[in-house]
């Protein structure tokens, strides 16, 4: 027990009080985080309405493939990241560090494949900007399509990084025996984490990658 | 709502499979022409069911207390207010006309 009472700061009376808190806190600061990708979302609702034609023609451009990939590669990253968030409550320590790592893993395979499709982009000149190439009817509502493309995926790979540098310490930490069976929620809390950004790609697939395939 | 492994290994296995299955699935419905606005009530509406299972099972809301739904329910119905009173503006308007819209 005085392993428990080393991990309670004194404002709280136990450490159950102390996990409620935190994990309370971790649900407020996610609602900031829907708020803050709600506005791109909000711009890009506005403006596929407006210019819906040359939304799911600039849509077609992207790579679908590489896309449901990554869609893949992102829900099997959350389910390793459940099994950690599993492993920790029951008390495995290599199993945490396992799952952990393997979801490391996945998080960077994702971003390997993101980076290639910007590669891809930069090569047929569909960044924005002054190398911008389309047809011509639908060029400059395309240009705002890959300005919401470029920006979205851009603050959700941000977050990975983010939250790869978050597994990073939870490996380290898990590794020196921080966590236990009493005591493992900074596992829990970047668990909620990793399956909030998870929840926005599984948004922006669809919005960005599926368009206009049926056109 | 204390932290226990009340969720077992084979939910998050079923979740997971489930998860995959529809991301195939949205995939392959948007080939498909619905017709109308169609293609994209499918590609929200599964999007919506594996955000769901998301938050509920992995993210155990299920099996939290009130206090979490609370925040959750926030952030949603804050995202809504958002969504519909700038669209209720926007749609009632005619202005931004432009090459490429419908």
């Amino acid at each position: 027990m005085s392993k428990v009472e080393t991990v309670r700061s004194h404002q709280f009376d136990d450490t159950a009080q102390q996990h409620d808190a935190s994990w309370t806190g971790m649900w407020v600061f996610l609602a900031t985080e829907v708020m803050f990708f709600g506005g791109m979302f909000m711009g890009y609702i506005l403006y596929r309405s407006d210019y819906s034609a040359a939304f799911a023609s600039a849509s077609n451009h992207l790579d679908v493939l590489l896309g449901s990939i990554n869609t893949a590669v992102l829900i099997c990253s959350s389910f390793t990241m459940a099994l950690a968030v599993y492993s920790a409550q029951a008390g495995k320590r290599r199993a945490l560090v396992s799952f952990l790592l393997l979801t490391m893993l996945l998080g960077v395979v994702f971003l390997g494949i993101k980076f290639s499709e910007y590669y891809f982009k930069f090569e047929e000149h569909l960044v924005p900007g002054s190398s911008f190439v389309y047809e011509e009817r639908f060029a400059r509502p395309a240009e705002i399509f890959f300005s919401f493309y470029f920006v979205m995926t851009g603050m959700h790979a941000l977050h990975m990084i983010i939250g790869i540098g978050l597994l990073t310490y939870l490996v380290i930490k898990s590794l020196r025996g921080r966590f236990s069976l009493s005591y493992h929620t900074p596992v829990e809390l970047i668990g909620l984490y990793w399956h909030f950004v998870d929840i926005v790609w599984i948004f922006l697939f669809p919005l960005l990658y599926l368009v206009g395939r049926h056109l | 709502m204390k932290a226990e492994p009340h969720i077992s290994i084979r939910v998050y296995a079923v979740v997971f499979s489930v998860l995959i299955a529809f991301t195939l699935l949205t995939t392959g419905v948007a080939f498909i022409d619905l017709g109308g606005d169609l293609n994209t009530i499918a590609a929200i509406t599964i999007a919506v069911c594996k955000a769901l299972l998301v938050i509920l099972y992995f993210m155990h809301v299920r099996y939290s207390d009130r206090l979490t739904w609370v925040f959750v329910g926030a952030g949603f119905f804050w995202l809504m207010i958002l969504f519909t009173l700038t669209m209720s503006d926007a749609l009632t308007r005619n202005w931004l006309v432009g090459p490429g819209s419908q």
